[in-house]
């Protein structure tokens, strides 16, 4: 089932989700990327239903681009985790999204930062979290295994440590994951961990 | 309990007090309400009763040539087949196909509706839309009636400038692009047969790979299809195949799964093992 951590190092913030679009027992994807990029630097990872997830992402990332149209100034990493906390806060006793967020960006003056947000609209500033059923496993690792100013190679590694340990104790371990790193060169895909392979067309 | 809809009538009818011959119609009308408390839930579970085309199987696929869709024809309402001959693949536009799972009515008309938007924007913007746009088009629509109670599962398969597109759209707002969805309540079935391939000859078997022709795709399509009705009750009827390539979709075949059974499974003339004989008694 549903996997979504990440965590902050030195200089930069990375996040990982697994990649299954999953309906009941059947799998009918396998490389549906669940990480959006939400500007140049601002990553946002979601789970939850499938429709609020994409309609919500979407939704927030337009709105993060209209406002830098707007004032020619992009959001800080710290307004959009506000920004879309507020959103899933007036949502929330309507018609609620049931999505939980994890946003992670860099900025000039603050540098890196992970904003943890779930679907009832509680707002964390951490420096490791998780989601979904992998959070078990994934929280604990990180927990034992993370220090402050981690470097790029060790957060990758702990970050598959995670992956392996899911993988192998998740009875519904989804079986590809897609790791993504902001820092100050932006956002973009760091790497897949992939043990099944979809066809791959165009 | 009985609804009372004599208010509505503007003139009620009066007969003669003791008309024999019109007793039975001289109550004001009226119809039956159903005996219970929670009458949503009663609605609710009456509307699930009868909703047909539950059961189905569906698969489309991309490959080499353009897209291919199939699907069986059966609709169903709880256990009673009230059709062998439903057309669950339907032509939104001459580039575009959608499938038909869950209701009915549902999707036969959100996808009349989607060929509507589709050609108002090719009139407006002079060329055809993409089958991405169409299909985020239906998938908003379907996400804003989430929770109403429509249910739908569809794909969306076509040819625009970019080449094939396969979409999966349902109404709980999913949207899904991909290269091979299946979907109904056969489509685990249909899953089996479309990811492991099938044998060709006695031992080349080929997978479902992008470099098929369209031949070859059409049969693992109908395959798949047949199959899935095999074992699944709420599937059947017939297995209808279509292409689409760069000239627009084109049916090849529709095949009733009953006739492909023997097809597929020649009846071969066994050696009698033991004649039956005549009692030698007197």
């Amino acid at each position: 089932m549903e996997c979504v951590f990440g965590l902050v190092g030195n200089g930069f913030a990375i996040l990982v989700a697994d990649t299954s679009a999953v309906h009941s027992i059947l799998v009918h994807k396998s490389n549906e990327d669940k990480i959006m990029v939400l500007d140049s630097h601002k990553l946002i990872a979601a789970s939850g239903e499938p429709g609020d997830r994409v309609q919500f992402t979407e939704f927030i990332q337009k709105n993060v681009a209209l406002y830098q149209f707007r004032n020619g100034i992009p959001l800080t990493t710290a307004a959009a985790a506000n920004f879309t906390r507020g959103e899933l806060a007036t949502a929330l006793r309507k018609s609620p999204y049931m999505v939980n967020i994890l946003l992670a960006g860099y900025d000039k003056e603050t540098g890196p930062s992970l904003y943890y947000i779930d679907y009832i609209a509680s707002l964390h500033k951490v420096d490791k979290g998780a989601f979904g059923y992998g959070s078990y496993f994934s929280l604990s690792m990180m927990d034992r295994h993370f220090h402050s100013g981690m470097s790029v190679e060790e957060a990758v590694d702990l970050v598959d440590k995670c992956i392996m340990e899911i993988r192998s104790r998740l009875v519904v371990a989804p079986p590809n994951f897609v790791i993504k790193i902001v820092d100050k060169d932006g956002a973009r895909e760091y790497a897949w961990r992939e043990s099944v392979k979809e066809t791959t067309v165009s | 309990m009985k609804l009372d809809t004599s208010g509505l009538e503007s003139t009620a009818p009066h007969f003669g007090t003791s008309c024999e011959l019109f007793s039975g119609f001289s109550a004001a009308p009226s119809f039956d309400l159903p005996v219970t408390t929670d009458f949503d839930g009663f609605q609710k579970e009456s509307i699930q009763m009868v909703k047909p085309a539950k059961g189905t199987t569906t698969l489309a696929f991309i490959f080499k040539e353009g897209v291919i869709v199939a699907a069986d024809s059966r609709a169903s309402m709880g256990g009673y087949i009230s059709s062998q001959s439903v057309k669950k693949i339907i032509e939104i536009n001459p580039y575009m196909l959608g499938t038909m799972a869950g209701g009915a009515a549902d999707c036969q008309f959100w996808h009349r509706n989607l060929g509507i938007k589709c050609r108002l924007h090719e009139l407006a913007n002079k060329r055809r839309i993409s089958v991405t746009g169409a299909s985020k088009l239906l998938a908003n629509i379907l996400y804003s009636y989430r929770g109403m109670g429509l249910s739908v599962g569809t794909m969306i398969a076509g040819w625009d400038e970019t080449g094939p597109g396969l979409y999966y759209v349902d109404s709980e707002g999913g949207r899904l692009k991909g290269t091979r969805f299946s979907v109904g309540s056969g489509s685990p079935y249909a899953y089996g047969v479309l990811d492991s391939g099938y044998l060709i000859s006695y031992n080349t078997c080929i997978r479902y790979k992008y470099d098929l022709s369209v031949e070859e795709a059409a049969e693992l399509a109908k395959r798949s299809i047949y199959h899935a009705t095999f074992r699944d009750g709420a599937s059947g009827g017939v297995a209808s195949v279509y292409h689409v390539g760069p000239n627009g979709w084109k049916k090849l075949s529709g095949d009733d799964v009953g006739e492909l059974y023997y097809q597929y499974n020649p009846v071969s003339t066994s050696t009698v093992e033991q004649e039956m004989a005549e009692s030698s008694s007197t």
